[in-house]
């Protein structure tokens, strides 16, 4: 596949191919399909009564099912088989088939929560929903781009919904301002990432992710160290580090978060956070693992190559994990400060990938599926609020354990799954990442990512300050004197409940969710990092 | 035993069933507390209630049991070990044979991925503080009656706080026991920071963080105990028992060869792992302590040769040369001290040792009485225990090179502790700093390694401790509970504003003297036997180049016993004796306090006058550890 140039024959080849590349596209193609349908129901005053997010959740519900078929060779065995599709544009493996199964989870999660939430509501239906599913699609190619053009149009393809999403409260300043806010820094981010692109196609001579991959190693056996690469790899990873509001290309994240609606927070929080740590992690582990069409890599390639990449993610996971905790303690905005929340967990995110090995993305996407629920439950809970009291004020919610008592004990325990106490999934979670930083540092002598470890355990002293402090004035602090107690309805608690359970019982699942999930999405990647060895004295 | 012959119908061993059951009462009764319809305070008071004497009843069937394994083990007593108790465990495992109901051990697989094992067991040390824990937990919930607000959450905060507690008591893998450990600090946050006093929430949130960061120091030291691949001491183990073949003393080969099979045993070896990680606290003591060996004859190797060089020397100095080798990747002597250091601080901050004391007084002011008496009376136990199950066992050559340096830390903890106690005007206070003072005497009685002609006097002191543990866990929530009581009647805890309570109350000042006397360490009290077993100990505590450190050592931790009598006494004076017409009113107490305090009292002189009570059945593990320790130095 090292041509792109069109000529005859690769056409032909193509036309071949498409067939089984539309059969692995099949997900996305749901979701396209159901974007033109919202648009054409909207057309029809037959459908005016409807609220579309039953559709959507349709649509979402058909993907969902079709992700977890597509899920199935790789539940069954370690498959490490990585189908190219459209002419090599994007790439069907392990990874794939996992975040897609996360997207279509959260998206399916997503719509359930607004059809409760009355978010949108039935006039603005259409074009909400429209928005999501397309928001959707773009991140599902994140995950399968296997081409630089690919990056950067799918990254743009996911971005572009994210922005009318965040502005979707149109009567609000704040939300428009945040719209904005995040448009400038998202066209400024892509623009510095293209121009590295530009740099990494020009210094090895396609944008194919396997073969830049192989001339960046043949690069690398044959000099030494090289600024222009250490350049573009430094800006695409810029692009990559506003995609996960890594610190400092966070400023976006606080205002975005406050502006929006809890439930769209939720969403970009989430699943834009999936899709770009995929991205990060299949774009750095290619490049420095080598690809499986190329078993020659060594352990002396994998460390010169790591140099490229491991200090700059280990800084940007270092400083992201701390600024947003230790920012997030001031807040008095509930999502704002769930806002500085999300930064600190894409540090902790991004140490999984800076360990540069094929467990550590394994860890961190386990920490996703359990980010999912934790977040999306915090999320929910807060939405649910809102519309009891129409507040997202941490003051206003002194108190809140007489008003709703079951709320607020599942927002225990998604906080604290968020901190990261055990027996709570989320400590799990932590463990693994924690895990892998001690394992690849002690085996493959990298001291940093000891040191990050260090950084990533007393984070999690620092975090337990403001998600406790949101606990007390929850639970500790009285209720104000005369105020009302609204209902919440049965089936948002049932919502709420479901997500609560899985956090707190997950423990159960470790072994299946880590054996047969997270470390088979990663089987492509695996080959080189475990031949490595043990690297010289310790 | 009936019981035991029940064992068959069920899949678990009935010692399993028990251990568990101790653990997931308590959590089942909170759960059965979401049944009670709302409003209903009372009848949630006396399902909790019976919660917690399930419990208690559970522990003392555990206890039968116990005894029962002494009994069994009478002729070896080194079988009765828990280690040894775990070993058989797993070799009978590995060789499919069914888990024995009078081993009090119980393993189950868990979590394959990193070969996490629900594995529980009981030794004397446990045991004794598992029926502490229980036993106050039935009179401090009577002490919690009083509790109006939100009973509910409180009940399930309070059991789920003790599952918490008696899970990190019989869990001896190192995850399991680090979730336990975890799990304690939720409930005792909201059990402060909400039905605390005034100032609850700073209090709460302080213990919280204290915790938690220790507990993340013990975190990092799991990993590295994990990550540490124990492969070398198979071999190990394998030249050791070709060793004794040579030696041909028939008793060191069985025992070689037990340690052989034991190692086969391992889940990950019998699957065959590149690998060998475990979480198994048994077997990393053995890692440890076989490292520390192994350095430890180095050393006397090397002493030997330099001082008289002979062939023979040159040859033992290359073996043990040789054997260090072998062992030089497994929890090497530095990463030992690190590890030490690192699990050391952690538990200590739960003890709490000077100077990681800070949250305790702010915590005991502000809890309720009944948590007050917990806090006292259990948590700090574990502390305690965490540092003679892990600590110790498992890093002991940083045991060895710090020993003076902790037991400086525990006497400057009864030194400082005992002068704060004396400044205090607020009675809960002062029965906050006298914590410090007498987990002090813990600390110290730990602390004092020494070579096995002197291992005798470490026994004393690690037996002391021990009890001095069990000692305080009565007078300190006596102690609270006393406090509680006046608070009840007078409201304030001012020292300088009581007076003259005795003519009012003459039942409850004369029991809480003889608590308040206990604690001081008076003779045919409690507290006195763990004191002078510490200090007694201390006085031969003899450190290399520093041989008067342990006189000092213990001539000040004696010496303190005066400072104690004077803040004791002097509490005595300005609260019960004189006279104040303002408290001539107050009730004496009724018979839901009589009763606690009649117990707690009943134990106070109970152990001071017959130890052995105890140091029966406690003393053999206690002293086993001061044997394998002992036998490490250089």
């Amino acid at each position: 596949m090292n041509q792109h140039f069109l000529t005859g024959e690769s056409v032909t080849q193509l036309t071949q191919s498409l067939g089984g590349s539309l059969a692995v596209f099949a997900p996305e193609l749901v979701l396209a399909g159901g974007i033109v349908l919202l648009l054409l129901l909207r057309m029809l005053s037959a459908f005016n009564r409807l609220h579309l997010g039953y559709v959507a959740l349709g649509i979402g519900a058909v993907a969902l099912w079709l992700s977890w078929t597509q899920w199935q060779p790789f539940l069954m065995a370690d498959n490490s088989v990585q189908q190219s599709a459209f002419g090599g544009m994007l790439v069907f493996d392990g990874l794939t088939a996992f975040i897609r199964l996360f997207l279509m989870a959260g998206l399916v999660l997503l719509v359930w929560l607004t059809l409760m939430t009355g978010i949108p509501d039935r006039e603005d239906s259409a074009d909400f929903y429209v928005l999501l599913l397309g928001a959707v699609v773009g991140m599902n190619l994140m995950a399968s781009a296997n081409h630089l053009l690919m990056v950067f149009i799918s990254i743009e393809m996911a971005s572009l919904p994210s922005y009318g999403l965040v502005g979707f409260l149109k009567g609000r300043r704040q939300s428009s301002e945040a719209a904005l806010k995040y448009v400038v820094y998202g066209g400024a981010a892509a623009g510095v990432m293209l121009y590295g692109m530009s740099f990494l196609v020009g210094r090895c001579g396609s944008g194919y992710l396997p073969d830049v991959a192989l001339s960046f190693q043949a690069l690398l056996r044959d000099g030494g160290f090289d600024p222009l690469l250490l350049v573009s790899i430094l800006m695409i990873l810029i692009g990559l580090a506003f995609k996960l509001s890594a610190v400092p290309f966070h400023f976006w994240c606080p205002d975005v978060f406050e502006g929006a609606a809890a439930e769209v927070g939720a969403f970009l929080s989430v699943a834009s956070k999936g899709a770009a740590v995929a991205l990060t992690g299949r774009f750095c582990l290619t490049l420095v693992a080598g690809t499986p069409a190329d078993p020659v890599a060594n352990a002396e390639l994998w460390n010169s190559a790591s140099h490229y990449f491991g200090p700059a993610l280990a800084f940007f996971a270092a400083v992201t994990a701390t600024f947003g905790n230790l920012a997030a303690y001031t807040q008095t905005n509930l999502k704002r400060l769930l806002a500085y929340s999300t930064i600190a967990h894409a540090g902790i995110l991004i140490m999984g990938i800076a360990a540069l090995t094929a467990d550590g993305l394994s860890a961190a996407l386990l920490y996703l599926v359990v980010y999912l629920f934790g977040n999306f439950g915090a999320f929910a809970v807060v939405a649910l609020l809102r519309n009891a009291y129409g507040t997202e004020d941490l003051a206003d919610y002194s108190g809140m354990v007489r008003r709703a008592p079951f709320l607020t004990v599942a927002m225990a325990i998604f906080l604290l799954s968020l901190v990261g106490l055990p027996p709570l999934m989320g400590y799990v979670a932590k463990f693994e990442i924690f895990a892998e930083l001690y394992q690849a540092g002690y085996n493959l002598n990298r001291p940093h990512l000891i040191y990050l470890l260090i950084v990533g355990l007393f984070n999690t002293v620092i975090s337990l300050f403001y998600y406790v402090k949101v606990l007390k004035v929850m639970i500790i602090e009285p209720l104000p004197e005369g105020a009302a107690v609204q209902p919440i309805a049965p089936l948002a608690n049932i919502y709420v409940g479901i997500l609560a359970f899985v956090t707190a019982f997950g423990l159960r699942v470790w072994d299946p969710l880590m054996e047969h999930g997270a470390k088979r999405a990663t089987a492509p990647m695996r080959f080189v990092a475990e031949q490595v060895p043990a690297a010289g004295p310790r | 035993m009936l019981l035991a012959q029940s064992s068959s119908l069920v899949t678990m061993e009935i010692d399993g069933l028990i251990m568990s059951g101790l653990i997931f009462v308590p959590a089942l009764f909170a759960v059965l507390l979401l049944l009670i319809p709302k409003g209903k305070d009372e009848a949630m008071r006396w399902l909790t209630l019976t919660g917690t004497v399930v419990t208690f009843i559970l522990s003392l069937m555990l206890f039968v049991d116990f005894l029962n394994m002494h009994q069994y083990h009478q002729a070896r007593e080194a079988d009765s070990f828990l280690g040894a108790r775990a070993d058989a465990a797993m070799r009978a495992a590995a060789a499919n044979e069914p888990a024995q109901s009078r081993d009090l051990i119980c393993r189950i697989p868990w979590i394959d991925r990193f070969g996490i094992e629900y594995f529980l067991g009981v030794d004397g040390l446990s045991m004794s503080l598992i029926l502490l824990t229980t036993l106050l937990a039935v009179l401090s919930f009577i002490v919690s009656w009083k509790i109006e607000k939100a009973v509910r959450g409180y009940c399930m905060l309070y059991l789920l706080l003790q599952t918490g507690i008696l899970g990190t008591f019989l869990a001896l893998d190192f995850f399991l026991f680090y979730i336990f450990w975890e799990l304690m600090l939720l409930p005792m946050y909201f059990l402060i920071g909400i039905w605390g006093g005034a100032r609850r929430e700073y209090a709460a949130i302080k213990f919280f963080l204290y915790t938690l960061l220790g507990s993340i120091l013990i975190l990092i030291a799991l990993l590295v105990f994990y990550f540490t691949d124990l492969k070398p001491l198979q071999s190990h183990f394998q030249a050791e028992l070709e060793a004794a073949k040579a030696g041909g003393d028939a008793a060191l080969i069985a025992a070689a060869q037990r340690e052989v099979d034991t190692f086969a045993g391992l889940r990950a070896v019998r699957e065959g792992k590149e690998k060998i990680n475990t979480f198994d606290l048994v077997i990393l003591a053995k890692a440890g302590q076989a490292a520390a060996k192994a350095e430890a004859d180095h050393r006397r190797a090397t002493n030997a040769h330099t001082a008289k060089p002979t062939p023979e020397t040159q040859a033992a100095l290359e073996k043990a040369a040789k054997n260090r080798e072998r062992l030089a990747d497994i929890l090497p002597p530095r990463l030992q001290v690190i590890c030490f250091v690192l699990l050391f601080i952690g538990f200590a901050i739960k003890v709490p040792m000077f100077p990681f004391h800070t949250w305790l007084p702010d915590a005991h002011v502000e809890a309720p009485t009944p948590i007050s008496m917990i806090l006292a009376g259990i948590l700090l136990k574990l502390g305690g225990y965490g540092i003679l199950r892990i600590c110790y066992p498992v890093c002991p050559w940083g045991g060895y090179e710090l020993a003076w340096l902790v037991g400086l830390f525990g006497v400057i903890s009864i030194v400082y502790g005992a002068f704060a106690a004396m400044a205090q005007t607020d009675f809960k206070k002062l029965v906050a700093y006298s914590s410090v003072s007498h987990m002090g005497y813990v600390i110290m009685g730990i602390a004092i390694w020494m070579a096995p002609e002197n291992a005798r006097y470490w026994a004393w002191g690690m037996n002391g401790a021990v009890y001095q543990m069990l000692a305080h866990g009565v007078t300190s929530a006596g102690m609270f509970f006393m406090v509680g009581v006046i608070y009840d009647r007078a409201h304030h805890r001012d020292l300088n504003r009581f007076g003259g309570l005795a003519n009012a109350m003459p039942v409850y000042s004369g029991l809480a003297a003889i608590i308040f006397f206990g604690a001081m360490g008076l003779p045919g009290l409690c507290g006195f036997v763990g004191e002078v077993f510490t200090v007694l100990g201390t006085w031969s505590f003899t450190p290399p180049d520093m041989a008067w450190m342990g006189k000092v050592y213990a001539v000040l931790a004696a010496a303190t016993v005066v400072l104690t009598a004077a803040y004791i006494l002097w509490t005595v004076q300005r609260v019960f004796l004189g006279s104040n017409e303002a408290y001539m009113s107050f009730p004496d107490l009724d018979r839901r306090e009589l009763f606690i305090a009649g117990v707690l009292v009943f134990l106070t002189v109970l152990l001071g006058v017959w130890p052995s009570l105890v140091f029966d059945w406690l003393e053999p593990c206690v002293t086993g550890l001061v044997r394998t320790l002992s036998a490490l130095t250089p």
